[in-house]
């Protein structure tokens, strides 16, 4: 008889860490990106995606709010907006 | 849907944490093709609560400070089983599983001459725990065990050389790397599992709730540490310093006043200046200092 | 084929017939010679085995779990304090389900320091999730070794195997042994297949947090693997005899001269040998004297000492370790398989004896029979020297 022992990474679906969030959110305004991809690499959550240029978005279901990627964007094209504000961009809501 | 299938979001790790950017960056440059061995602590506890696992590379937590340990014998078994050279082994935990109580059997497995990555996330203290300080905690650090107060400003001794001393067995590669620098410390990990035989690397990573500064201050934090001199970047190869990062050094207070855990320090100029004699004695160590011409 | 062989020799030499792919020690006494030994056979290419020389025995045992976890049969040894300085990861390795082999060479603990045998190492740990079974002589160590390892990687078992063997009296006595013959070995252990591994084609995280909604299932699996594993040691044993023609029957308890008897010594490891030459000698006599020995301490076969006890009027349980400040720890394993139960022996007398090593003589086990009257001892220790208790400190 065995008990809890492994999980296999295809079973586990992870915390929805988005409802963490209580001040503020990441939103990509998708004008100046360039593509360097800096807000993906730096993301504690690796919930940020996209590959090509104005096209990035943060999953806000993991999306705890840090600010990092707002903080790394090299265009300033990434604003942290209230989380209360009804600002959505498309994708970010998935 | 993830970005990373090595490091896939739902973890819990605090927002902003830099061991979290870190841990990624590294299994991403290392690839799928690896086995990690996580000791004891933040990282473990954050990204494998039962049934969840962030990881998609296998992975395993033994104990708090035997991972170079485990490494080891899952090097071994590869090694019987013909496989070494096509998989990538990794240990790796923070600065006090692998600075203190973990030292030893990272000393083993320096010595041994295992073909093993052995990653430190170094937060400078026992964050999982609720921020005790460890061997590798800064001086004048105020922390839960080594608290500022009328008779300290803190922790009472500099870090301890963990670099130094992995660098001293002999080992092919060292290096410092810092969350604040994610494309050099990608770079470093690239480097390290081009090499065989033992590797270290010891990263700087900002813990928003133990050296406490915003979450979003994690990248200012990160990098002033680097430009101040007090955590000098560089690479040892074979027991010879062979890169450092050069800077313009700035005064230490500028990394001091960014984060609540030095600050008892700021109305402090004799506490501030042995701060600064340990950053100075970094840039002189190091050969830091970038001349600007002029 | 049979020989004259140290027991650490003979142990080494099955142990390379089991081809563990990483062996991995630290050398302490009277562990020694088994480690050696096998450093040598792979330093000969007569094993293929990876052989990682550690700094301590905390990573000897961090680096078999590794192995184990990378799904490669494994093998360690050790003794006494380097049991007690592994003790975090040999509970672990219990907890991940990984079927680690070990050696125990029974020393005593520290302090005061004391290289000589006695059971209390092994003993402490008898709540780590680890099967222990205790050798009366070498060609059960050696057998034990085999079997160990058929247990441990049992799909329905996954659980590491500790065979215990007295330090000294067996790890460096002599005796005509008769050592596994490959072909054998080959037909009654099989390759080794791991449920599950650390493997980058099928990725798996193991070790993971368990929190309040998931630990106490993780204790509840080994205990019940523990209960199943009881009938499992029979029918191992079964195949054992078949291949090789050596009955342990159940491998739990062996009866020595229980019929009619009606005093009953219970003890575990090599003192039985010398029990066995005093009931000998007492029933040549007419005595109805007997043995009880425990082979398997884990799992505890408290159903089988019933059995075997429950007829018996007078019974010494001879333990060579203590729990200090409480009875001794064989004993009151044994008094439990009688608490509540309709038949029962009128007296389960406790003896302690053999600590650090003093000899248990023929003498002494003339005296735990001549002791075992009606008059229970709930403890005591045999071959005390009361001259040594006069030392005073203090005001």
């Amino acid at each position: 008889m065995f008990g809890p022992l492994t999980v296999k990474p295809s079973n586990s679906k992870g915390d929805k860490t988005g409802s963490w969030r209580t001040q503020s959110r990441p939103h990509y305004l998708h004008k100046d990106c360039i593509a360097c991809k800096m807000c993906l690499m730096i993301c504690p959550e690796g919930c940020v995606h996209g590959k090509e240029k104005n096209a990035f978005w943060a999953d806000y279901n993991f999306c705890k709010g840090c600010g990092v990627c707002a903080d790394i964007c090299p265009k300033k094209d990434i604003a942290m907006v209230a989380e209360e504000s009804p600002i959505e961009s498309k994708g970010e809501g998935r | 849907m993830e970005n990373s299938p090595l490091f896939k979001s739902g973890h819990t790790a605090c927002a902003g944490c830099g061991q979290a950017i870190a841990a990624r960056l590294v299994v991403e440059a290392s690839g799928a093709n690896t086995i990690i061995a996580n000791n004891t602590g933040c990282l473990e506890v954050f990204s494998t609560k039962y049934p969840e696992t962030a990881w998609g590379v296998p992975w395993i937590h033994s104990l708090f400070e035997n991972s170079a340990a485990v490494a080891s014998g899952i090097e071994a078994a590869l090694k019987y089983l013909g496989k070494k050279d096509a998989i990538n082994v990794i240990a790796q935990g923070g600065d006090g599983s692998t600075g203190d109580i973990g030292l030893q059997a990272l000393s083993g497995m320096l010595e041994r001459g295992h073909d093993i990555l052995y990653v430190c996330y170094d937060n400078e203290a026992y964050m999982n725990t609720g921020v005790q300080r460890s061997g590798l905690t800064p001086f004048d650090t105020n922390t839960t065990t080594s608290p500022s107060g009328g008779q300290s400003s803190g922790n009472l001794r500099p870090k301890k050389p963990v670099p130094e001393i992995c660098s001293a067995h002999g080992i092919p590669y060292v290096a410092t790397a810092s969350a604040g620098f994610p494309q050099d410390l990608t770079r470093k990990v690239k480097k390290a599992i081009s090499i065989k035989g033992p590797k270290y690397i010891q990263v700087h990573v900002p813990c928003p709730l133990g050296w406490r500064h915003e979450t979003n201050q994690m990248l200012p934090v990160a990098k002033m540490a680097v430009e101040t001199g007090l955590y000098p970047l560089f690479e040892y190869e074979n027991g010879v310093l062979a890169a450092r990062k050069q800077i313009v050094p700035k005064p230490v207070e500028e990394y001091l006043k960014l984060q609540g855990r030095f600050k008892h320090l700021l109305n402090n100029p004799g506490e501030i200046k042995k701060v600064q004699e340990i950053a100075d004695n970094n840039i002189k160590k190091y050969n830091l200092k970038l001349e600007v011409q002029g | 084929m049979k020989e004259f062989i140290e027991g650490s020799h003979a142990i080494a030499e099955v142990i390379k017939s089991c081809q563990p792919g990483v062996i991995s020690a630290y050398p302490i006494t009277p562990q020694t010679h088994i480690v050696e030994d096998l450093a040598q056979i792979v330093a000969d290419g007569e094993l293929k085995s990876q052989f990682v020389n550690v700094e301590s025995e905390h990573s000897a045992a961090s680096v078999v779990l590794g192995a184990s976890a990378t799904g490669v049969r494994v093998y360690t040894a050790t003794s006494s304090q380097g049991l007690f300085y592994m003790q975090e990861v040999v509970f672990n390795i219990a907890g991940m389900r990984l079927p680690v082999v070990m050696t125990c060479a029974n020393r005593a603990i520290s302090a005061p320091i004391n290289i000589w045998n006695d059971q209390q190492d092994s003993i402490s740990l008898r709540d780590s999730g680890w099967f222990q079974i205790y050798a009366e002589d070498n060609q059960e160590a050696v057998d034990f070794h085999l079997i160990a390892y058929r247990l441990a990687e049992d799909k329905r078992v996954m659980l590491p195997v500790m065979v215990c063997m007295d330090g000294f009296i067996l790890t460096h006595g002599m005796e005509t042994v008769d050592i596994p013959e490959q072909d054998k070995v080959n037909k009654f252990l099989p390759s080794y297949k791991p449920l599950y591994k650390l493997d980058p084609g099928d990725p798996m995280s193991m070790g993971l947090l368990a929190d309040p909604d998931y630990y106490m299932e993780t204790r509840f699996a080994i205990q019940e693997t523990m209960r199943e594993s009881l009938s499992y040691l029979s029918e191992i044993s079964k195949e054992f005899n078949n291949v090789f023609s050596r009955d342990y029957k159940d491998l739990l308890v062996e009866e020595y001269q229980l019929k009619d008897a009606d005093k009953v010594i219970v003890a575990m490891g090599s003192v039985c040998g010398t029990i066995k030459e005093v009931v000998d000698e007492q029933r040549a006599k007419g005595k109805k004297v007997g043995l009880l020995r425990i082979i398997s301490y884990r799992p505890f076969p408290y159903a089988r000492i019933y059995e075997a006890l429950k007829d018996v009027p007078k019974v010494a349980v001879l333990d060579k370790a203590v729990s200090l400040g409480a009875y001794a720890p064989v004993a009151v394993e044994v008094k439990a398989a009688f608490y509540g139960k309709k038949k029962s022996p009128k007296v389960i007398s406790s003896f302690v004896g053999g600590l650090g090593g003093r000899d248990i003589t023929l003498e002494t086990i003339h005296e735990v029979f001549r002791r075992l009257t009606v008059k229970e001892v709930n403890f005591d220790f045999v071959d005390l020297k009361p001259e040594l208790l006069k030392e005073e400190y203090g005001e």
